[in-house]
């Protein structure tokens, strides 16, 4: 018998909320975690700079340790029960996001070279026919120079990726907006 | 390098284009710059896999709130395989749909059809060590929406699945045999591959159908399978 083919995607629309936008999956941390708790909050912006107040943002990532709570993660590295790397976030009535989470260790790339520490997001909304994918980094790493991802992106759209220190917030707080479109258009990956 | 596993691209003409100007909404909302390819990492050949506890019950749409659904009983099964049709164990399915009458449980749904308060349109499982899974639902209404003078969504119910990786997270939607709607539907339309386009295509399954209870769909959602050689970036 032939293989089957690939399911097409089709996008989530605008009424996934109560299917798939759950309290429990906001929390990514809970007291016992191990790592440097951080916020990041950030706004999703259509072409006109419109807020983008029906969209969902799913967040993966290494642990502490840079080791991904998974069975193809063969790492040496300490697992941490209290933390699985998966989170899931509606965009509010203004299209803004809050992540609470811990710093992610750096995590081996596609060959020998370590990865600058980073979460994976998929982003979800109407009007996307599929999911976008991207990736947060963090600003002053310096792992970030030698990143293959990162450098895989023109040098003048790389600001896209890296957060920045909220000037309005304490020290582990991070601001990163989302642009689907325009001037500074965030940078989306084909993986 | 860290583990072998790597997924295939997928074939063109499979997915969407992001910016297909039949739907209007991906206007603004598309990206206009082509993604960046990079290599798949641990970061994308792992995954999530949300481990919550998904009660029996979740998989049954028919009852909610102390009493029955209102219109057509309908059972939605079939198997999450890869593309070698191995079957993805253990992987969480959720789902969302419109009442019989064609309304969302959702506050922005301004359609002017009744909801229905034995029916909340959402439901969840987790996949069979085979791959299998079941809903029982009620088949969906279609209704209109904004995006070009008389438009309807054909019938449809929405599907996520995660599968074994972050590379294969897969959000989409079920279409019933033969509804005249599929022909003037921008988002069924976007896909450009017309073979693709029908595997969103349920098939009627009398062996699926319960006697005197609900008619049988199946519909198998098929993720990405494995490259056969590990992908040179």
């Amino acid at each position: 018998m032939a293989p089957p083919r690939l399911t097409p995607v089709q996008t989530v629309g605008p009424f996934f909320g109560p299917a798939l936008v759950r309290r429990e999956l906001e929390q990514m941390v809970v007291a016992e975690t191990r790592g440097t708790r951080i916020t990041i909050t950030g706004q999703i912006c259509d072409g006109d700079g419109a807020d983008v107040p029906d969209a969902m943002i799913e967040v993966w990532q290494a642990n502490a340790e840079g080791r991904y709570d998974h069975p193809e993660d063969h790492q040496e590295k300490l697992l941490d029960p209290n933390f699985h790397g998966f989170g899931r976030f509606g965009t509010d009535a203004n299209g803004r996001f809050r992540i609470v989470t811990i710093e992610p260790g750096a995590a081996p790339g596609p060959r020998t070279t370590l990865q600058a520490p980073h979460l994976n997001l998929s982003i979800f909304a109407r009007g996307l026919l599929n999911r976008v994918v991207t990736r947060i980094y963090f600003p002053g790493v310096p792992l970030n120079e030698t990143d293959e991802a990162l450098n895989a992106v023109p040098a003048d759209r790389r600001a896209t990726l890296i957060a920045t220190r909220d000037p309005a917030g304490a020290l582990d707080s991070y601001r990163f907006d989302i642009f689907l479109q325009g001037a500074r258009e965030t940078v989306f990956f084909d993986i | 390098m860290e583990g072998d596993a790597r997924y295939r691209r997928e074939p063109i003409g499979t997915h969407p284009r992001l910016d297909s100007p039949a739907y209007a909404s991906t206007a603004k909302r598309a990206p206009r710059h082509a993604p960046v390819r990079i290599g798949q990492s641990l970061s994308e050949i792992t995954g999530p896999r949300p481990c919550e506890s998904v009660a029996p019950g979740e998989a049954d749409l028919t009852r909610w709130d102390g009493g029955a659904a209102m219109g057509e009983r309908i059972i939605v099964a079939g198997c999450v395989l890869d593309e070698d049709g191995r079957g993805v164990p253990r992987t969480l399915i959720e789902i969302w749909q419109a009442n019989a009458a064609g309304r969302y449980r959702h506050d922005n749904d301004r359609h002017d059809a009744p909801l229905d308060p034995h029916f909340s349109g959402v439901g969840r499982i987790m996949s069979e060590a085979n791959g299998a899974y079941r809903f029982m639902t009620i088949k969906p209404g279609a209704y209109p929406w904004g995006n070009h003078h008389n438009a309807w969504r054909p019938q449809h119910i929405h599907l996520s699945v995660f599968g074994p990786a972050f590379a294969t997270r897969l959000i989409t939607q079920m279409y019933f045999p033969g509804d005249p709607l599929l022909a003037l539907d921008p988002i069924f339309n976007s896909v450009p591959d017309a073979a693709a386009r029908d595997r969103l295509v349920a098939a009627f399954d009398i062996e699926l159908t319960e006697p005197g209870r609900a008619l049988g769909y199946r519909f198998d959602i098929v993720l990405r399978g494995r490259a056969a050689t590990p992908a040179v970036n």
